[in-house]
């Protein structure tokens, strides 16, 4: 395997509520090599957006890491024993683009005024070579005639590009690690396609490691190289994308996979996975998904732990079942 | 933009007319101005001798009419008290009100933002809970009592400040502080409030993911976008400290501003100068509106000025 850039081992993130404490990442390991793609899927609640989050030093009270940590080449970033992370990783080797491109940017401040910003912290660059790199990086994103773009302000910007903008800015650093929490969520499907395309092409350009974090399966089959599916705070199934869309080992992701729609099969009712995922408030202490899960049986109810299978990893002693086809119980 | 001063400036001009003739209706309609000017020994030959002098004895639409010009050309008449020019009178005295008014609202604004932003940072802290607290109490404290109580204790126990009157930038202190603890108190609430609504927005998270400083956060993007409704509360208290409180502290202060002329002249019943005073009381405020709503439209381009 390749160089591994960021470590994540064992991270448990909580909120404090007024109802209790909601324990809403629970132990998750995950590696990101350089130059590789993850997909982070996982419906919502399931605690991926926190992942990327708690990645990215950007939990707030009432938030708290409370286990794990997650490293960079090998530094700490946060997690036990680490008071002050070290400067100049996060915003500069590891960025992130958000969900939501519409507020994503102040709307008091020039385009250019907030991709200056960036530049001056991260290359130092001042004055009118901070606006010309600006411009470079708008050009970089394809959105022409940067130089009268960069006086714009968010409002005068479609949501399209205003996702361009954002990830003009994270590259602005040259960074590492791009994470991207659901990035097209928020858009128009034909956006959506070209917003995935600017971020393949930009990962061969500058060989960046990318964490696409979605619920689309669509969108993970077509970026990704490894996968990591989460439900109720957990891994369920980790592994290469190709095994995991011909071969899911998990009845979850087999559910998830199954209920995505089909084109040439529209004449099909749209298959669901029945119930919804347990609070996090009282986890269940055995295998969260298996009040849902049609295969379950008694050993179900202790602690399922990821296993290596032959590409990836997989938490579940039915592990391998087809465990949606009538009658597999 | 232009444009929209241009036509911001009529409709002023229309508030300060309409202002102008309810002046005019209500001080004919409160009493006979003769009967309050003139001293109760008059003889009836010098009350109409003093009513022609004045054109009182002309019909209402005619006397309206030579005070609606006179308004136009800035001549009020001369102040009856003073015995000279009522504008005069008025531009004599508004440039201590400004200082009043400028000294208390000016130390309002600079303490109230980093104290507002400082609760905001853990809302429900010991800070925030302390800032919280005392802008309470500033709030539930009328001027005429705080101002008597700063009197009575810095000036007649400790003698470090003088009771009151006009000069030395001593004289300037009490009534200054009595004056910007009200607009102190609001102003802080609100920057707090908005700190608080702002920093929880997604651009805030997006100039954390890039590696800001929390104080460049501060101070570049959360601050600039709680400037808009900063301005129009303290567009709010600079009106109500111009047309209230400052009638309230001059009063208690003896300072020599436009306030403690208005209850003078109110007293003396001096209506021209009265009158002089309320028109330039609404060209103010006029002017203040369109100032804000300018320095709004520069702060914030998504605002259509119309």
């Amino acid at each position: 395997m390749t160089e591994t850039l960021l470590e994540i081992d064992d991270l448990h993130v909580a909120f404090d509520t007024r109802a209790g404490v909601v324990q809403a990442v629970r132990g998750v390991s995950l590696t990101v090599g350089r130059g590789e793609t993850l997909g982070l899927v996982g419906e919502s609640g399931s605690g991926k957006s926190v992942t990327a989050q708690a990645m990215m030093g950007l939990i707030d009270v009432p938030g708290r890491i409370s286990g794990g940590t997650v490293r960079w080449c090998g530094t700490p970033l946060v997690g036990e024993g680490v008071r002050r992370a070290p400067r100049n990783i996060w915003g500069r080797e590891i960025t992130m683009i958000f969900q939501n491109p519409m507020t994503s940017l102040n709307p008091l401040m020039t385009i250019g005024a907030q991709l200056q910003e960036a530049v001056r912290l991260h290359l130092g660059l001042r004055g009118a070579a901070a606006r010309t790199r600006a411009a470079d990086l708008l050009n970089a994103v394809g959105i022409s005639g940067a130089a009268r773009r960069l006086d714009q302000y968010p409002h005068e910007f479609s949501g399209g590009m205003r996702q361009r903008v954002m990830i003009a800015m994270a590259i602005a650093s040259e960074p590492r690690l791009l994470i991207a929490d659901e990035p097209t969520t928020a858009l128009d499907v034909t956006i959506q396609a070209q917003i995935l395309e600017l971020l393949a092409e930009l990962q061969s350009q500058l060989g960046l490691s990318i964490i696409l974090i979605t619920h689309d399966l669509g969108i993970v089959a077509g970026l990704c190289h490894r996968v990591a599916v989460m439900y109720a705070g957990q891994i369920v199934e980790t592994g290469a994308v190709d095994t995991m869309f011909e071969q899911p080992a998990h009845p979850y992701t087999q559910g998830l996979i199954r209920s995505t729609p089909l084109l040439d099969a529209c004449d099909d009712r749209l298959v669901a996975i029945d119930g919804t995922p347990p609070g996090l408030l009282i986890p269940p202490a055995g295998c969260a998904f298996q009040p849902r899960c049609p295969v379950a049986t008694a050993p179900c109810g202790v602690p399922q732990v990821l296993t290596p299978t032959g590409t990836g990893a997989v938490a579940c002693c039915r592990a391998g079942i087809d465990a949606w086809k009538v009658g597999a119980a | 933009m232009i444009e929209f001063i241009l036509r911001r400036l009529f409709q002023g001009a229309l508030v300060v007319l309409g202002v102008t003739a309810t002046v005019f209706v209500v001080t004919r309609l409160a009493g006979d101005p003769v009967a309050l000017m003139l001293p109760l020994s008059a003889t009836a030959e010098q009350r109409a001798a003093f009513s022609a002098q004045i054109g009182l004895d002309q019909p209402i639409w005619i006397q309206f009419a030579r005070y609606a010009q006179d308004v136009v050309t800035l001549d009020f008449g001369d102040s009856l008290w003073q015995r000279r020019p009522a504008m005069e009178v008025v531009l004599e005295r508004l440039p201590n009100t400004a200082l009043l008014v400028a000294t208390g609202l000016g130390g309002a604004v600079l303490l109230s933002i980093p104290m507002g932003a400082v609760a905001a940072l853990r809302p429900g802290g010991l800070v925030d809970r302390l800032t919280t607290s005392l802008s309470l109490l500033g709030l539930a404290m009328p001027q005429f009592w705080l101002g008597l109580m700063a009197i009575m204790v810095f000036s007649v126990m400790l003698k470090w400040l003088p009771t009151s009157g006009f000069g030395t930038p001593a004289h300037l202190v009490l009534p200054a502080i009595t004056l910007a603890l009200t607009p102190l108190a609001r102003f802080t609430m609100m920057v707090r409030a908005a700190m608080i609504d702002e920093l929880n927005k997604q651009y805030v998270q997006t100039a954390r993911a890039k590696g800001l400083t929390l104080r460049r956060i501060l101070r570049v993007h959360t601050l600039r976008n709680i400037l808009v409704p900063f301005l129009s509360i303290s567009g709010w208290e600079l009106i109500t400290a111009l047309s209230g409180y400052t009638v309230v502290v001059e009063t208690v202060f003896g300072w020599p501003g436009l306030g403690l002329t208005a209850v003078q002249a109110i007293q003396r019943g001096d209506l021209f100068l009265v009158q002089a005073i309320v028109f330039s009381i609404a060209f103010m405020i006029v002017v203040i509106g369109i100032l804000m709503d300018v320095i709004s439209k520069l702060i914030d381009p998504r605002i259509e000025l119309n």
